[in-house]
């Protein structure tokens, strides 16, 4: 389609990839003799450019009819072997667009943030190099037009969420947290790994749109391989989207800069997972086991991550909790075939919790990096400008309408109820409750009561400079109106995103995300009901936080054993460290100190040992008198002359 | 009358096992080196007497080649005796195993 460029915009799609790269090539060869400042330009503009473009190629795509709006752009053979091929390219279609949307867009705002919050850090050059670095594989994650370079795309975020948790490596914790989090991966992507091994075998090409298109040829619904393929997706998913049983690293995660919580583990990495299994919609539906094992992992997250998030008072651990638990919200919809509520809500969250990450860094900024709520209190006075905006985001993932989450979080529970079961439903709802309600304990700890911060503390508090609070008020404009994409009744997102969900043949029953056969009322009444929910968690979290402050003390004395069970997260680390960690560290030390020091460089020295032994008895014939080794050739000579004369 | 070939052989085997056993038994480097000069002379006269039985040439070429050969061993051989001497102050091979490890 022209345009003032003579050709489409879409061809530009390459760009949206090289500007991140060139930016954290640029600042990581040059960053440390470039001035500060100059940095975090080149930073933010690389990014700002490629949101520009993405909104230009999401421009271009609307003007495409709806069942055309499937973009690739080849560019060169990368695998050419027997059979196999893989051609590097990009496929632009509605999901990726809008996938590259929020990751530009939010990963914009959040590079100005951490212009401000990075300020004086004697790695900030690195840090954008990372940040750049991740928005580039996040990019190319997304816009990959075959499972092989999704998986390059998939490795680079890991890589980059690891350099990034460990971005103050000096500390012990962040390297560990860094180290955790790639190796909890490692486990996830080796499912990855075998699912693509197993679709070659199956489709015999990696490509997304030939190896959908072909489903219905290779695969029988509910067969065994069908089941495999998706599972193994999943346990990948799990892996980088932090679900039961892979979610360990997250939490531990938060030891990062707050603008890389916000980026990489609350707004786009970690919704990786979800994106894969969006895409990868017809082959999932291909196995109705594997949807229900989606469903039920997502709901179970979803609540089990809610009640440790219920009584955890690290701002940004609270945080990290709930962003497992909204993942699994999200893969709750996709497993009841709502995979288009999952982007929705993919999208509506990367808006609120990026906001309320950056928020929360905003607090921890000005309190010099107290992250302790306890040790908060009373700040909304201080800080009024994040306090508004926090508030707004804190009503969006509470599910107030008509704030972005509302409507996400809504639609969710609607299909887990129409297409899933009362169980689904239920599970959704109760975490929803407790979501409301460790949410706005957050934000009366943080925020209202009493000030229980140390005095030298207090003196110093400040609200946030200028670049860090407009990215705040754009991402609670974006938290507020956000969910009007998706309103049930006219459902923008959904009619965009319609041609990717079904894929090529439409099949097996599953339509777009919408659930066209609801009723008006029971549609009504569900929203009622999750607006209630919502209702009853905040005034829950009012009563006991501010109006009786010493009713949790009670409530934790009453239920000992609970409340130690969740303030310890029901000891999963310390099961993992127990079953899977040490075990793993005994049996290394094993093999060094036994296998390793005993028997291979045993092996090696006895041989150097027996030599020298043999050597020690050889050395007494060289005596170094001159006279001896006459004699030996007297009697060599004698014996050559005997051999001589008789032998020949 | 000429003088039997075994004659010859006789006195050069009994001048090489003087020569072998003075290598042997002398300590001293210097009466060493006369020892092998020794041997090598009663070598040259197996060769010549060979020579003169068998009516070739052959031998006695051998022995101007071993003679040359023996002035240069002579010569190197007291030039590390010299050159021990000034390092150890003896000539005594007994003293001197430098070239044990």
């Amino acid at each position: 389609m022209p345009n003032v460029f003579g050709e489409s915009f879409l061809d530009l799609i390459g760009f949206v990839l090289l500007l991140p790269l060139a930016g954290a090539v640029v600042n990581g060869l040059c960053g440390k003799r470039l001035n500060t400042s100059v940095v975090g330009y080149i930073g933010c503009a690389t990014i700002g450019l490629a949101f520009l473009i993405s909104v230009l190629v999401f421009i271009d795509l609307l003007r495409l009819s709806p069942e055309h709006r499937l973009f690739e752009k080849e560019f060169f053979t990368w695998i050419g072997s027997g059979t196999f091929t893989a051609i590097a390219g990009l496929q632009v279609d509605p999901l990726s667009t809008v996938m590259i949307l929020v990751v530009t867009g939010v990963g914009f705002l959040i590079h100005v943030y951490s212009i401000g919050y990075m300020h004086g850090d004697e790695g900030y050059y690195r840090y954008f190099t990372y940040l750049n670095l991740f928005t580039f594989s996040m990019l190319l994650l997304v816009l990959a037009n075959n499972f092989l370079l999704m998986f390059i795309g998939w490795e680079g975020v890991g890589l980059c969420s690891y350099l990034l948790i460990g971005y103050w490596f000096e500390k012990k914790s962040a390297s560990s947290a860094g180290k955790k989090a790639f190796i909890v991966n490692r486990v996830g992507d080796f499912g990855f790994i075998l699912a693509i091994l197993l679709i070659f075998v199956t489709f015999n090409t990696v490509d997304f749109t030939e190896v959908f298109h072909s489903t219905p040829e290779h695969l029988t619904t509910g067969s065994v391989v069908a089941t495999a393929i998706t599972l193994l997706l999943f346990l990948g998913a799990t892996g980088k989207s932090a679900q039961i049983p892979l979610y360990t690293w997250l939490p531990d995660a938060m030891e990062g800069p707050t603008p890389v919580s916000a980026l990489i583990h609350a707004a786009t990495m970690v919704t990786a997972g979800v994106y894969m299994v969006v895409r990868c919609n017809v082959l999932f539906v291909m196995s109705p086991f594997s949807l229900t094992v989606v469903a039920v992992i997502g709901g179970a997250t979803a609540l089990f991550a809610a009640t440790i998030g219920l009584v955890q008072n690290d701002i940004k651990r609270v945080l990290a909790y709930s962003t497992v638990s909204q993942i699994g919200y999200m893969f709750l919809a996709c497993g009841v075939g709502g995979f288009i509520t999952a982007v929705f809500h993919l999208m509506t969250h990367a808006f609120f919790k990026a906001l309320l990450f950056l928020g929360s860094g905003s607090v921890i900024h000005a309190l010099g990096g107290e992250q302790d709520m306890r040790k908060m209190g009373g700040l909304r006075k201080k800080l009024p400008t994040t306090y508004k905006t926090f508030l707004i985001g804190t009503l969006a993932i509470a599910g107030i309408p008509p704030f972005a989450g509302f409507f996400s979080k809504d639609e969710i529970l609607l299909e887990a109820y129409t297409k899933g079961n009362l169980i689904f439903w239920g599970l959704g709802a109760f975490a929803a409750l407790l979501t409301a309600f460790y949410m706005f304990r957050l934000l009366f700890m943080t925020f209202h009561g009493k000030s229980r911060m140390d005095k030298d503390v207090e003196a110093h508090v400040h609200e946030s400079p200028r670049n860090m609070l407009i990215p705040l008020i754009v991402l609670a404009l974006l938290s507020a109106v956000g969910g009007f994409l998706g309103l049930p009744a006219a459902s923008a997102i959904n009619s965009f995103l319609a041609p990717v969900v079904g894929g090529g043949g439409h099949i097996g029953g599953v339509d777009g995300g919408q659930a066209h056969h609801v009723s008006q009322n029971l549609m009504f009444s569900m929203m009622g009901l999750s607006t209630g929910i919502a209702v009853v968690g905040i005034a829950l979290a009012y009563l006991m936080y501010i109006k009786k402050p010493e009713l949790p003390t009670q409530i934790a004395g009453m239920f000992k054993l609970i409340y130690k069970i969740l303030l310890n997260k029901y000891y999963v680390d310390e099961i993992y460290d127990a079953t899977i960690v040490n075990p793993t560290i005994k049996s290394s030390f094993f093999l060094w100190r036994w296998i390793d020091v005993k028997v291979i460089d045993g092996f090696v020295n006895g041989v150097a040992r027996l030599v020298e032994l043999n050597s020690e008895a050889l050395r007494l014939f060289q005596t170094g008198f001159v006279r001896n080794y006459a004699l030996s050739m007297l009697f060599g000579g004698i014996v050559i002359i005997i051999c001589a004369l008789f032998l020949l | 009358m000429t003088i039997p070939l075994t004659w010859y052989l006789i006195l050069s085997g009994s001048l090489f096992t003087i020569g072998a056993v003075g290598v042997l038994v002398r300590r001293n480097a210097l009466v060493i080196l006369m020892s092998i000069e020794l041997m090598l002379n009663a070598v040259n006269l197996a060769f010549v007497t060979f020579s003169r039985q068998h009516e070739s040439m052959d031998g006695q070429i051998f022995v101007f080649f071993i003679m040359t050969v023996a002035a240069a061993e002579a010569a190197v051989g007291l030039a590390i005796v010299v050159a021990l001497f000034k390092n150890k102050s003896t000539i005594n091979v007994d003293d001197i195993n430098i070239m044990k490890w």
